[in-house]
């Protein structure tokens, strides 16, 4: 999974008590300390509004800090101009130049730095080459589809083996089918090339395909920076396990702490065990995680008892090809979801009154919502 | 089903698509025919009839034909080298006589005038002297006695010259051009030939006053698209100020500014600047002025229109691809509003080069333009064949302009990338 970036690599970037205001009142961006390490793919992932471009504008020289300091390769690049930074970025409405052909867009880069030209020709050359567009190098962005662009983007912010790469939302504008094939393209040339990508993006399906490292933002503050199955399996908060990935939420009050799990008695009634990962101590409010295909559905309510085991009405049964979606009713959550192997729902049924159960491992108590 | 698509034939009906695509929108065509009629009408009334009458102007020549038609059927045959026969004389004798009988001399000696100077004397004393038709056989001799003219082959030339129905006189006259007697071109004599001067001048101040637009324009037009809107929208109001007043208005208001004791000589002499008061009006500087100050929005309006459409993305792209500012507006910026600055660029200089009013009030003598001569021969001295043949001339350097304006741009059309 970590194919470029480890743990003893040093730090290529490093933000440090980063802080951007653009009224003087609202901190956009709260106290950011951020290492991304050479070679790693890092994805700032979070919605609209939480400060993940902002601080990618920082980096790329297109906005200032308000406070901080940022440091490429140890050197302080606060008071840098952008077109000094060596920093490649791809857009994400592209930003080819339309008065320029395909190929005299990938040269631009060599040009501004005077590259003799006949290297410039044959790098220019291997760039679209590697994207497969030589035979469209004298066309105009205008006459070529969305992902021929966002490839053509992609070389011109390669062709100059820029220390580090930006990209801000890239694949916002394509389609779902083309999206997903460009991840992989994306991510292979990361491979190949040994880059260093910062890659914003509001898709969390997108920063878990590409990312060594995901960096969750929210509200200005990195929630939690870690590997895309760690963040998955083992969110920090409440934030970050809805954000990323389908989840469950229940709320309830912590009776009881010990040994890492905690008694949690249900608003609706009843009490759940779960992993104790984000409680303040017992009493405390707090929110419980499960996500949708760790629970299973018992049909028959007497038989048995378990530990997590909660009474529920089947809302809907959505099939969806790969899997199919129960919406139920469960502990006075009216969208209950569990995600079920196609054909294990052929006895369920509108309104039937079934128990949902799920072991205390997969059940998180975090901060309540 | 592909079948069918590809021949263009559907088999239930057996008629062509392309018949039944064409009679589908035929009711969608006539409506939106109906919705133009009245503006083509109007078009057509007020502006292609008058340009096709003014263009036909430049080169009809009826006086001539309809107030001396013996004379000039007379002279059909006649080869032009020796003095046209008895019978040319003899019908001039009866055309000058039904002539002033219907009081229509004048119109052909203002006409022949043109062409040889002197020709209303030569007219105005035949047609007092000539008392009755002369006997047959004495009409070259009667004639001869009352003007020596008559004896004068370039006399008779300039007859059959003007004889009609079309002339290139007045055309070549625009040019600095003229026929001699044997009817090859030459150059008009020095002193009527100032049309060539006049043209370079209009085209001159025209292209000046375009540029200095440009160069006064370019920031403006730049400021207005990168503004915040608020701020933006305020200065395009005054950007568009100067419309909602009258060109009149605006022109007398810079020969207030500009006169000796106006507002800027003034100052400069209160600032100690200057001891003199400089001429700032009736010169080529004071038209220059002017004339841009009137035609600014012109330039600044596409210009704008063409800079909004750029996308801030551009300037950063090129930034994060290692371009220096400068080096990121000369080749990136720029290139993108050149539509912007051709569009403009044209807009004001054919603008002004019918301008007519303007220097015609903060210009001196040696300032104006074709549009004043046009004017001149229409309202003042009534040749109008000249008028029309200077406006053809202008109208059709004006066209080779736009056209080859409109090559140029072709080669390098312009299609935007972005998809916002």
């Amino acid at each position: 999974m970590e194919s470029g970036g480890t743990a003893s690599a040093p730090a290529l970037v490093r933000f440090s008590g980063i802080q951007k205001t653009y009224d003087g009142e609202h901190l956009v961006v709260k106290n950011l300390d951020l290492d991304i390490r050479k070679g790693e793919f890092v994805t700032l992932l979070g919605p609209s509004g939480s400060g993940k471009t902002t601080t990618l504008m920082m980096l790329a020289g297109f906005e200032v800090p308000t406070h901080g300091e940022i440091y490429v390769a140890d050197r302080p690049i606060k008071d840098m101009p952008p077109h000094k930074r060596d920093i490649g970025m791809v857009f994400q409405n592209y930003a080819l130049f339309p008065h320029l052909t395909i190929e005299e867009n990938v040269a631009f880069p060599l040009a501004v730095r005077k590259v003799k030209k006949a290297e410039a020709q044959e790098r220019v050359r291997a760039a679209l080459r590697m994207i497969k567009m030589e035979p469209l190098a004298q066309r105009r962005p205008g006459q070529l589809s969305g992902g021929q662009q966002q490839r053509v983007a992609l070389a011109r912010a390669l062709v100059f083996n820029p220390q580090l790469v930006l990209m801000d939302e890239p694949l916002g504008a394509l389609d779902k089918r083309l999206r997903e094939q460009m991840q992989l393209e994306i991510k292979q040339l990361h491979e190949t090339m040994g880059i260093t990508v910062v890659y914003v993006t509001h898709d969390q399906s997108e920063a878990l395909t590409m990312s060594d490292r995901i960096a969750v933002f929210n509200d200005g503050i990195v929630q939690q920076i870690d590997k895309p199955d760690a963040l998955y399996e083992r969110p920090v908060n409440s934030f970050v396990a809805n954000f990323v990935g389908e989840n469950n939420v229940l709320a309830g009050i912590v009776e009881t702490i010990e040994q890492g799990y905690c008694r949690v008695a249900l608003a609706s009634g009843g009490t759940v065990t779960a992993r104790a990962v984000n409680v303040a101590g017992a009493g405390a409010a707090t929110s419980l995680s499960v996500r949708p295909e760790r629970i299973a559905i018992v049909t028959n309510r007497a038989a048995g008892e378990g530990p997590n085991r909660l009474p529920a009405t089947v809302h809907d049964i959505i099939y969806l090809g790969d899997h199919t979606l129960a919406v139920l009713e469960a502990a006075g959550n009216e969208e209950f979801m569990v995600k079920l192997q196609p054909g294990a729902h052929g006895d369920l049924s509108h309104g039937q009154q079934v128990s949902v159960t799920f072991s205390p491992e997969d059940c998180l108590a975090l901060d309540p919502m | 089903m592909t079948e069918a698509l590809l021949t263009g034939v559907d088999a239930p009906t057996g008629v062509p698509l392309r018949r039944r695509l064409k009679r589908a929108e035929r009711a969608r065509q006539v409506k939106a025919l109906a919705l133009v009629v009245p503006l083509l009408l109007f078009l057509l009334l007020t502006f292609v009839g008058p340009i096709a009458s003014m263009l036909w102007r430049a080169v009809d020549d009826w006086e001539v034909p309809r107030v001396l038609p013996h004379t000039v059927a007379a002279l059909a045959d006649w080869n032009g080298k020796d003095l046209p026969d008895e019978r040319a004389y003899a019908a001039l004798a009866d055309d000058i006589l039904a002539a002033r009988a219907a009081g229509t001399v004048a119109i052909a000696s203002k006409r022949l005038n043109y062409a040889l100077n002197g020709f209303r004397t030569i007219l105005a004393s035949t047609s007092r002297n000539l008392k009755t038709a002369p006997e047959p056989g004495t009409a070259r001799e009667t004639l001869g006695k009352i003007n020596p003219a008559w004896r004068d082959r370039g006399t008779w030339s300039a007859i059959k010259g003007a004889g009609g129905p079309m002339t290139s006189f007045y055309l070549l006259a625009a040019l600095d051009l003229t026929r001699n007697a044997d009817g090859a071109i030459v150059a008009a004599p020095p002193d009527q030939a100032i049309y060539r001067d006049v043209f370079a001048r209009t085209f001159t101040i025209s292209f000046g006053v375009a540029l200095l637009c440009l160069i006064l324009g370019f920031p403006v037009a730049y400021l207005l698209a990168t503004l915040p809107p608020g701020r933006s929208n305020l200065l395009m109001i005054f950007v568009l100020l100067p419309f909602w007043t009258s060109l009149l208005v605006r022109t007398c208001a810079w020969i207030v500014l500009l006169q000796s004791n106006g507002v800027v000589n003034d100052g400069l002499r209160w600032l100690g600047i200057i001891d003199a008061p400089l001429r700032l009006i009736y010169n080529r500087f004071g038209v220059y002025v002017a004339m841009t100050h009137v035609l600014l929005p012109f330039m600044i309006l596409p210009l704008y229109s063409s800079m909004k459409a750029i996308s801030p993305a551009y300037m950063r792209a090129a930034a994060s691809l290692g371009a220096a500012p400068v080096t990121a507006f000369l080749r990136i910026y720029l290139p993108q509003t050149l539509p912007g600055i051709g569009a403009g660029g044209l807009l004001v200089f054919i603008l002004a080069l019918g301008y007519y009013i303007t220097p015609a009030l903060v210009g001196g003598g040696g300032d104006q333009m074709i549009s004043y001569f046009i004017a001149l021969y229409t309202t003042e001295t009534a040749n109008w064949g000249l008028a029309s043949a200077l406006g053809a001339v202008l109208l059709l350097a004006t066209l080779l302009l736009a056209t080859v304006y409109g090559k140029l741009v072709q080669g390098q059309q312009v299609t935007g990338g972005m998809k916002n």
